[in-house]
């Protein structure tokens, strides 16, 4: 028997070890689980034959072959002063922190918000379960992907928000991964549906407390009603050695806009898929990308724009910056429906490499089934460094100054539209100091 | 020969018997090139004959092999030196295709460059308030556009501005020895005046100049103490300024056969004799 089979056989434990506590949930969420779960079964991870063209790029196998174990409730919990000074940035935000997939509420907190919900996800459900019933689930479907089944399946907790209007305050959701012996898995998952004209700003934040192994499943649905706005901020901060493999599906109704920033330095390994649906005219989707890459590490993002309805604009910019052995996939497709006409989409994706050994694939691609659209792609699979740093050392720069200067600025195109102030300056330091090698120190993971 | 306006007589720059190649490709084929401060000295050449390959190899680019030779400059041999260690020495190259520095500001640019350069010299730090004030006069001198200061370095710049962009960092950075790779090329000549402007302002007893060129024109404005023919790899003659208006009549052909005969004629130096 492979070891693949073992761990897939390990889910199975689990899955039926979870079948009292799951008595308490409602049917409806007891069989989305169920879907999820058989397709797993049936699936698996889009391994070896299954690994198709869509995969082409990462292998997952390592996923495949550990046997990661579901974390018991946290006995040490970081205190709200500790995840404040890792995370410097929220002082007048909502907090929803998870540790383990577990909700702590002591280090949570919820700034006031009028016409909305800012709960967690398993309360919700008992809360308000006609409207999470009616949205869990609905946008990344439990058969949509290996990762989605198992979040699905699996999923203890997250967070729910649910604004009609404009929220006062940003929403901070912190899915912290402790320090195990032995590799554990979390399932974060994140709701939100934003009513018509209502006005989102949420922060995910995914972060490893130690240094060891561990592998996180996340799943974010977005609703996005009638001329509705969110903005969406993705912080991937997990120690080098974990593994990601996520969705996020935001949903833009009628003249609604989607903007969302990630940020990626952490993870070994990672893919995420970004889907995003035009499902709405008019609907806006602004699409950025910043993902820096040191030794081994592989982050592939996948990112799909799916206009299925006219006047519809999207625009994704992501930008890497890659060093030592690492590398960088980045596949952005463009599908036009027949009948999206009057669509306006722009990718572009470019890559900076500081290391002759760092690898960046770009695969750009438009698939156009209307009439009078304007798409185009502007991809620069990786810009070599050597030329830029000889110039600056030219000029009696140090390489390392050189090099500073050069991830400063190029960066500085994403990170110069971060809104929130002190979270600009986080990821600007975290950048400054993100490839120890042009800085001389390393920042804790 | 006595160098004609040096007070010293050991060159600030010597190219001794240079071979370079790029993978199996030798491009430089036994070079020979001495310059004095106080100097201008022409590069002329037909193209693909190794002139770029020179200057990057004198600033220290990467990518090119020395099989064999020697640089020195002041007397020292700098093959073993970085890039930034030369710049520091005094050497400076504006390139023929000066590179885009996406997100690095201009004027961000030149401050940490002229930073570097002031601490090498034991100069004391300009304040910002100086330093704006320093590079304001430099700008204006130059009639370079004030916006261009806060764009990205080169990013979008139009060719004449990059060109113009490299002779106004020759000016605040104030090398010894300045190696101008065609910087003159793509200038309209209202532009080429501004920069054979900057050139002969830094020009001086205390300076030397390698100008690259294909075009006459641009030595009418900066009149040359030597011309130098490369071809394949090998200076094939030297002379005065008049070889350029020579060149310019007849193009490289009658100096290409026998390049071998044509390279001992001039001597090792590659200075006329
Ligand atoms: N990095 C490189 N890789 C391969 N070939 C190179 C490289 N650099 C230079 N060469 C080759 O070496 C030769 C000389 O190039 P170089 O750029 O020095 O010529 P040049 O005299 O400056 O020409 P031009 O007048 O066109 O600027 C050319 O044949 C060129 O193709
Ligand atoms: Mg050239």
């Amino acid at each position: 028997m492979t070891q693949t089979a073992e761990a897939t056989n390990r889910y199975a434990e689990d899955f039926d070890a979870l079948r009292e506590e799951r008595e308490e949930e409602p049917l409806w969420l007891r069989d989305l689980r169920r879907e999820g779960f058989d397709y797993f079964q049936r699936m698996g991870w889009p391994i070896d034959d299954k690994r198709d063209e869509m995969w082409k790029y990462t292998d997952v196998r390592p996923v495949a072959r550990t046997e990661f174990r579901l974390p018991d409730a946290p006995s040490v919990t970081p205190s709200p002063a500790e995840i404040a000074a890792m995370l410097p940035f929220d002082e007048d935000m909502s907090r929803l922190v998870f540790i383990d997939g577990y909700y702590s509420p002591d280090a949570s907190r919820i700034v006031d918000a009028d016409d909305a919900s800012i709960l967690r996800i398993a309360e919700a459900i008992r809360e308000e379960e006609t409207l999470v019933h009616g949205h869990l689930g609905r946008y990344s479907e439990p058969g949509h992907d290996a990762s989605v089944a198992l979040n699905t399946a699996f999923f203890r907790d997250g967070a729910y928000i649910h604004a009609d209007g404009p929220l006062s305050a940003p929403v901070h959701v912190v899915y912290i991964t402790s320090d195990h012996a032995d590799p554990v898995v979390t399932y974060p998952r994140t709701l939100v549906v934003a009513g018509k004209k209502a006005e989102v700003t949420l922060i995910e934040t995914f972060v490893s407390l130690g240094p060891r192994n561990h592998f996180i499943d996340p799943v974010t649905e977005i609703a996005l009603g009638e001329g509705s706005s969110v903005t969406h901020y993705r912080l991937l901060l997990e120690n080098t050695d974990s593994y990601t493999i996520g969705h996020v599906r935001p949903c833009l109704g009628l003249d609604s806009t989607y903007k969302s920033v990630v940020y990626e330095v952490g993870s070994g390994l990672m893919r995420l898929d970004l889907e995003v649906l035009i499902e709405g005219e008019g609907a806006f989707a602004d699409l950025k990308g910043l993902y820096i890459t040191k030794g081994k590490q592989h982050l592939d993002n996948l990112v799909s724009i799916d206009h299925a309805k006219p006047h519809g604009k999207s625009r994704l910019y992501y930008k890497g910056i890659l060093d030592d052995e690492s590398r960088a996939v980045f596949g952005g497709t463009v599908y036009v429906q027949p009948g999206a006409d009057k669509t306006d989409a722009y990718q572009e994706d470019k890559n900076l490499l500081l290391s002759d050994r760092a690898e960046a694939d770009s695969k750009p691609s438009l698939e156009i089934y209307a009439d009078d659209v304007k798409c185009g792609h502007g991809a620069t699979a990786g810009a070599v460094a050597d030329e830029a740093i000889f110039y600056l050392r030219s000029r009696g720069i140090d390489e390392q100054t050189a090099s500073r200067l050069l991830i400063k600025g190029f960066a500085s195109e994403i990170l110069d539209e971060v809104g929130i102030e002190p979270l600009r300056v986080f990821l600007e330091e975290r950048t400054s100091s993100a490839l120890p090698r042009f800085t001389g120190a390393e920042v804790a993971a | 020969m006595t160098p004609r306006s040096s007070n010293h007589n050991r060159p600030i720059l010597e190219v001794r018997d240079l071979h370079v190649s790029v993978g199996e490709n030798e491009i430089l084929e036994g070079m020979n090139l001495s310059v004095h401060l106080g100097e201008v000295h022409a590069v002329m050449g037909p193209n693909g004959s190794g002139k770029s390959t020179f200057t990057n190899v004198v600033a220290g680019r990467p990518g090119y092999t020395i099989t064999k030779g020697d640089i020195l400059f002041e007397g020292e041999s700098i093959l073993g030196m970085f890039p930034d260690e030369r710049a520091r020495k005094g050497i400076f190259l504006a390139l023929q295709y000066p590179v885009e520095l996406p997100g690095i500001r201009n004027r961000e640019f030149l401050r940490t460059a002229l930073e570097a350069l002031r601490e090498a010299r034991g100069e004391t730090k300009l304040a910002i308030r100086e330093f704006n004030k320093f590079l304001e006069e430099k700008a204006k001198a130059m009639d370079f556009d004030p916006d261009l200061m806060k764009r990205n370095v080169n990013e979008g710049f139009s060719g004449g501005e990059k060109k113009r962009n490299e002779i106004l960092q020759l000016s605040v950075l104030d090398p010894k020895l300045a190696l101008l790779d065609e910087t003159d090329s793509g200038l309209d000549i209202d532009a080429l005046k501004v920069v054979a402007n900057g050139v002969n302002a830094f020009r001086g007893q205390d300076k030397a100049i390698v100008l690259v060129t294909h075009y006459q024109r641009i030595l009418n404005f900066i009149k040359p103490d030597y011309v130098h023919v490369l071809i394949e790899g090998r200076i094939v003659r030297s002379g005065g300024s008049d070889l350029a208006h020579e060149l310019e009549a007849q193009g490289y052909e009658w100096l290409r056969e026998p390049a071998e005969e044509a390279a001992e004629s001039v001597g090792a130096t590659g200075r006329p004799s």
